[in-house]
């Protein structure tokens, strides 16, 4: 009698496996993304870090700092939201819709759930890839105030795997040709990346908007990274600003296993 | 020129290596691989699936047919475990959907009737990453590659992009990529749909080789010829239930007669006729320019039809089809 090879395998593995199929992609494809997730964001070091730094005066608002230095972990942090919004939108709708792979995986025995567990993990993955790269440049470029500035690194994934989770929600409801992503990139991510404290500091904005801003993930991220990078960060604070990030990570990512669910197993 | 032009492997055997048997070589032994009782698919209040029952042996090769809409892909999808049943029973490798669907999954090859696969990745990397998800070790996919590309005549496109492939290739690569984990059951959705009869014929003498391997097959078609030439066993199903069930040969001798005169005529004028010839047919049909006699002796009926100076412009005497049974039981109209 025929007797198959598969077997079952668990969540972990699962995950794991669907990274491995997407590092596969990423071998051959990085080239294409590389310019907005890495080169795009060292351009915005150079340019403003230190071209337009060079004509600002270190002082109280850059926290007595160069202001390459003030604005470097808080731009791997805006940079990584910003690839995460991009990871989280067309690639979720053709995976569901043009290229249809959601379905070829869940197909085996690696289920809806599992499956945003590897589709999560391995936007993770990509903003910790580009992370890395624009850590070791602006080093290079001496933009970091010393070993504790590479704490922003992980602070960055979470602020983006914070914007991800919830966007990767919506993007697997979407039935159209993604028309919605545009409002998405020109109403949340662009303001965002302007107002929450990358460039200047958000008690410059008038006092209306400052709730706003401290709704939005980056401004936490942004908080944190600096605050771990350059030392002296109330301890109270980073555990808030954390929870932050982990409980929007986390009503994201089980929005996801519905929205997932609901797509694949109907 | 692209490489498509010339890919086409040299030795395509047009006719199928393998006779089809007509008759189911595994005895009901109450080793189903697939146990359906009541089964029940709903939409809201629409049932797609509306209380079948059925069982598949291991090593038949069973079919669905129907017209769009019957039932037949929401089937496939409860068996493939990615659509939860609304009622009724279902078993399937003797285990429950409902309970074990990664485990019957892990044991099952899934053909969908959209290919799905990975265009930015090369041929092989698509065989590669499909049998991780299956728990085979890097080794083992390798290995298994290797063989699955040379039974789909694809060595020679092994490490090329998927994107550019003919509609053939890549549904033989589907199919590939279906048998990674050696399944126990494959399941087809429309296999054959859109590709031209070269690769058509290709792709039925891959099935066969894998039923004389015992893989039991489920096929759903659109296409007689394909269920007669693959079937052992089929049903036909229609707004949601089965409406007949049985070999090709069982079918049609149940439903049609053993042949079919067909009269043609102006258009127009064919219903003229219908009172000189009813009573030489089981069945007459009457078509916008032809009537359709289903009489066991086309001959016959068409020279008593001569005799009685019934005078069409052409005539054609055939054997009875799978595709008249399809027509009685679902109708001519269309199905949208």
């Amino acid at each position: 009698m025929r007797t198959s090879t598969g077997t079952a395998i668990g969540p972990a593995r699962s995950a794991l496996m669907v990274i491995e199929a997407f590092w596969t992609w990423y071998k051959r494809n990085w080239r294409s993304s590389a310019v907005s997730s890495i080169l795009s964001p060292l351009l915005f070091l150079i340019a403003l870090g230190l071209g337009f730094g060079s004509q600002v005066r270190a002082g109280d608002a850059t926290l007595g700092l160069p202001y390459v230095q003030y604005l470097a972990p808080a731009l791997v942090c805006a940079a990584a939201m910003q690839t995460a919004a991009f990871e989280s939108t067309f690639p979720v709708l053709s995976s569901f819709k043009w290229q249809r792979n959601y379905i070829a995986v869940t197909a085996t025995p690696i289920g809806p759930k599992a499956l945003v567990g590897g589709v999560l993990a391995w936007i993770a993955v990509r903003l910790a890839v580009s992370g890395a790269v624009f850590m070791a440049v602006a080093a290079l470029l001496g933009a970091l105030t010393g070993p504790a500035a590479l704490l922003a690194l992980p602070v960055s994934i979470l602020t983006g795997m914070a914007m991800a989770a919830p966007i990767v929600a919506y993007s697997s409801t979407i039935e159209t040709e993604g028309q919605q992503f545009n409002a998405i990139f020109r109403f949340i991510v662009m303001p965002m990346m302007m107002f929450s404290g990358t460039f200047f500091p958000v008690e410059q904005l008038p006092g209306w908007a400052q709730p706003v801003v401290w709704a939005t993930p980056l401004w936490h991220g942004t908080e944190l990274a600096r605050g771990l990078s350059f030392g002296g960060v109330d301890p109270l604070a980073a555990l808030g600003h954390t929870a932050y990030l982990l409980a929007l990570f986390a009503a994201g990512a089980y929005l996801c296993t519905r929205t997932f669910t609901r797509r694949l197993a109907v | 020129m692209r490489r498509a032009a010339t890919g086409r492997p040299a030795e395509i055997r047009w006719g199928l290596s393998v006779a089809p048997s007509r008759v189911p070589d595994v005895a009901h032994n109450g080793d189903a691989l697939v146990h359906a009782d009541g089964l029940t698919k709903r939409f809201g209040d629409f049932a797609a699936v509306n209380g079948i029952d059925l069982r598949v042996e291991r090593g038949e090769a069973f079919g669905f047919l129907g017209p769009n809409g019957a039932g037949k892909s929401s089937t496939m999808r409860m068996i493939a475990c990615v659509s939860p049943r609304t009622g009724g029973e279902l078993s399937v490798l003797g285990m429950d959907p409902n309970r074990d669907g990664p485990q019957i999954r892990a044991r099952i090859g899934v053909c969908p009737q959209l290919d799905n696969l990975d265009n930015e990745l090369t041929v092989r990397q698509n065989l590669h990453i499909y049998g991780r998800y299956f728990g085979l070790s890097r080794a083992q996919v390798r290995a298994k590659a290797v063989e699955l590309l040379d039974f789909a005549q694809l060595a020679e496109r092994a490490d090329d992009e998927v994107e550019p492939l003919s509609g053939g290739m890549k549904r033989r690569l589907t199919i590939a990529r279906s048998l990674i984990n050696d399944p126990e059951l494959l399941l087809l959705d429309e296999p054959t749909t859109g590709l031209d009869p070269q690769a058509r014929h290709l792709l039925w003498d891959r099935l066969f080789r894998l039923k004389q391997e015992g893989v039991t097959l489920i096929i759903t078609t659109h296409y007689m010829d394909e269920a007669e030439q693959l079937c052992d066993r089929l049903v036909v199903m229609d707004g949601g239930k089965i409406v007949a069930e049985g070999s090709p040969a069982g079918l049609i001798a149940q439903y049609s007669t053993r042949e079919v005169l067909e009269l043609r005529f102006a258009p127009g004028t064919q219903a003229d006729a219908v009172p000189d010839v009813a009573d030489l047919a089981d069945r007459v049909e009457v078509l916008p320019d032809r009537l359709l006699l289903y009489a066991d002796d086309g001959e016959a009926a068409l020279k008593a039809a001569h005799n009685r100076g019934v005078h069409p412009l052409s005539s054609l005497v055939r054997r009875s089809s799978l595709e008249d049974v399809f027509l009685r039981l679902t109708g001519r109209t269309l199905v949208d």
